[in-house]
């Protein structure tokens, strides 16, 4: 063996070992991540199938006997469907309004050459600098003087609104790389162009309507503030995140009840968006790179 | 206006020149001239343009402008949002506002929040984020598992730390057990820890969104850069500092533009755990908003500290924006 193989081989094998180093710290960085991220969640889900005297006795132990009368309290108790109901048609309501307003107001933007077009993309985009907090009390009186207090829709057409700049900031772009010719074919074969956006552009626009769609039910489904406002009265009008600190709140001496409560209020969700992790994070970039 | 040749008279969509003009003409019967059918054209096209655009421009005006336009002229006056709006009372609520040391401990919290992000939860997250740009076992599995404390909604992560928090509960049982006893702690109800607990949780939801923006950011950088870099000799470190991080700063910046905004806005979460206390050591500037508007229905100083909110989500998003249009620009130039 020569002098050059000799070395040669030492930093094939020197490579190896950073390589196995490298592989090795990621796995156990990976692993602890993991461990601190998932061990909270399950703290509740596992604390669901505990009685509160268990908890009280070992707090930190696991389920010994497993008692499944706190979840199915849960699963019978009308308020957790009823909110769970609310949580869903506000959530769906929500996303179905912003994805169809702002995809309609997005087609101009993109596809039209008019005066004033900036600056109706400007009020648009603007919007992202008004945050729901800086505008909830006179949102509240407004939504007063509606009749809108107390209704699911004083939650839905706020939400649409202030999602809309999020929307139309994504849906611009995409709509715009759309090819001309696919226009100019319609146009030819007698397609008006309200007839072009829904029967062409709208089912070619379905991955930025997916992630769109994502994100507003994620944001719909997560809320508080403005359900907190909006949806005062019993509990079987809130929506979830409203009803789990209300329970948490009224029942505080019932450990079991809550944790059960919240892991059933959590896991759909959970299982639902980390399916859509990707989506997720592409329309946060999207969004904020503009 | 410029006079358009006689090939404008199709109703041309990109038609620059005369639009805006046409919007009141109505179609007439007679036999039209080009003029006429032009303006036809341009009509149609404004027709258009409002019937898609309409709907959305006036629910945002409605529920968006109008309220934010609200709250700045509600806080000039003294209102309890019943009686008559006429006490104007002109800067008042904004020099109560810095003159109230607990509005400016609230600010302070956000500030807090802000720049502990960007100390803690930045260089943590850009470093789990690197060790783990690799291939290995059990990848996507990992990174869903980081993912998930950030869809969680704020008040059920607030609701599940408050068990974990409470005394005797299961921190305090693991503390215990690991011979610490002494370590235990009131960890939301005490004055000078609560911020911390507070900024702890924050950072247990929200890292994961870090680190997965970066990986994604990472995923984006060439691999035959890292690998020319590696064959002349650049140690691992080296190809991170000169070649990685430099070529995700966008998604760094598209962080830390999300992170700060989050932080200044802080309410869902603070508010389960504490409503703000104790004794408003956490409040945050939009929960003391809630407690001065809603709770005791001062909504023209409520009103002026929402403004307050709103100026400083502004100067984040002028000093994003600055960056962003600058380079938008540069692109479109480019395009033609």
């Amino acid at each position: 063996m020569t002098e050059q193989e000799k070395t040669d081989e030492s930093d094939v094998r020197k490579d190896r070992q950073s390589h196995d180093v490298g592989k090795l710290l990621a796995i156990t960085v990976g692993l602890s991540a993991v461990a601190v991220a998932l061990v909270p969640l399950l703290y509740v889900v596992l604390g669901g199938f505990r009685t509160t005297a268990q908890l009280a006795e070992n707090p930190a132990g696991l389920p010994d006997p497993w008692v499944f009368s706190k979840y199915g309290q849960v699963l019978t108790s009308s308020n957790f469907w009823h909110q769970m109901l609310n949580s869903i048609m506000v959530a769906a309501g929500t996303t179905t309004g912003v994805i169809l307003l702002g995809t309609m107001a997005a087609y101009p933007l993109a596809r039209y050459t008019f005066r004033f077009k900036g600056v109706l993309y400007v009020i648009f985009t603007l919007g992202l600098m008004f945050p729901l907090t800086v505008a909830a009390l006179p949102l509240y009186l407004l939504l007063r003087d509606f009749g809108l207090i107390g209704s699911i829709w004083g939650v839905i057409i706020p939400q649409i609104a202030f999602l809309l700049p999020l929307t139309i900031i994504i849906m611009r772009p995409f709509l715009k790389a759309l090819p001309k010719e696919i226009e100019e074919a319609a146009q030819v074969d007698g397609l008006t162009r309200v007839g072009f956006f829904w029967r062409i552009l709208l089912p070619l626009a379905r991955p930025a309507i997916l992630t769109v769609g994502v994100l507003a039910f994620v944001a719909s489904w997560n809320a508080y503030l403005l359900p907190l406002l909006v949806l005062q009265g019993d509990a079987a009008g809130h929506t979830l995140p409203l009803g789990v600190q209300q329970f948490q709140t009224r029942y505080s001496s019932d450990t079991a009840a809550i944790l059960a409560y919240t892991s059933l209020a959590m896991l759909p969700a959970l299982a639902f968006f980390t399916l859509m992790e990707r989506r997720i994070v592409e329309g946060l970039t999207g969004a904020v790179k503009g | 206006m410029k006079t358009k040749e006689a090939s404008g008279t199709r109703p041309d969509p990109v038609d620059t020149s005369s639009a805006g003009s046409g919007s009141e003409n109505k179609p007439e019967k007679k036999a039209r001239t080009p003029e006429q059918i032009r303006r036809l054209g341009t009509a149609r096209k404004w027709g258009e343009i409002s019937l898609f655009s309409g709907p959305a421009l006036l629910v945002f005006l409605i529920f968006v402008v109008l309220p934010v336009g609200l709250a700045a002229y509600y806080s000039f006056y003294n209102w309890n949002g019943i009686e008559k709006l006429d006490q104007f009372i002109g800067l008042d609520n904004y020099r109560r506002a810095f003159g109230d040391a607990a509005f400016v401990h609230a600010l302070r919290n956000n500030l807090f929040v802000v720049f502990m992000s960007l100390l803690i939860q930045l260089p943590v997250a850009l470093a789990v984020a690197l060790v783990l740009n690799r291939r290995f076992r059990g990848r996507s599995f990992v990174r869903m598992a980081i993912f998930a404390p950030y869809i969680l909604s704020e008040v059920i992560t607030a609701v599940l730390w408050l068990l974990i928090f409470q005394p005797h509960g299961p921190l305090d049982a693991v503390i215990d057990k690991i011979g610490l006893g002494g370590m235990r702690q009131l960890w939301l109800a005490d004055m000078n820890l609560v911020m911390w607990t507070v900024f702890f949780v924050l950072t247990w939801k929200y890292i994961g969104l870090a680190i997965i923006l970066f990986l994604a950011g990472l995923s984006g950088v060439p691999k035959d850069l890292q690998e020319a870099a590696t064959i002349d000799g650049a140690s691992w470190w080296q190809v991170q500092r000169r070649i990685n991080i430099p070529l995700i700063a966008p998604t760094i910046r598209v962080w830390m533009f999300l992170s700060i905004i989050g932080s200044i806005q802080l309410f869902d979460m603070v508010w389960v755990f504490t409503h703000g206390g104790p004794a408003g050591a956490s409040n945050t500037v939009a929960t003391y908003m809630f407690q001065y508007g809603f709770m005791r229905s001062q909504y023209g100083y409520g009103s002026a500290v929402a403004v307050i909110l709103f100026f400083l989500s502004l100067i984040a998003a002028a000093l994003y924006m600055s960056f962003v249009l600058r380079r938008d620009n540069a692109d479109e130039k480019q395009r033609r």
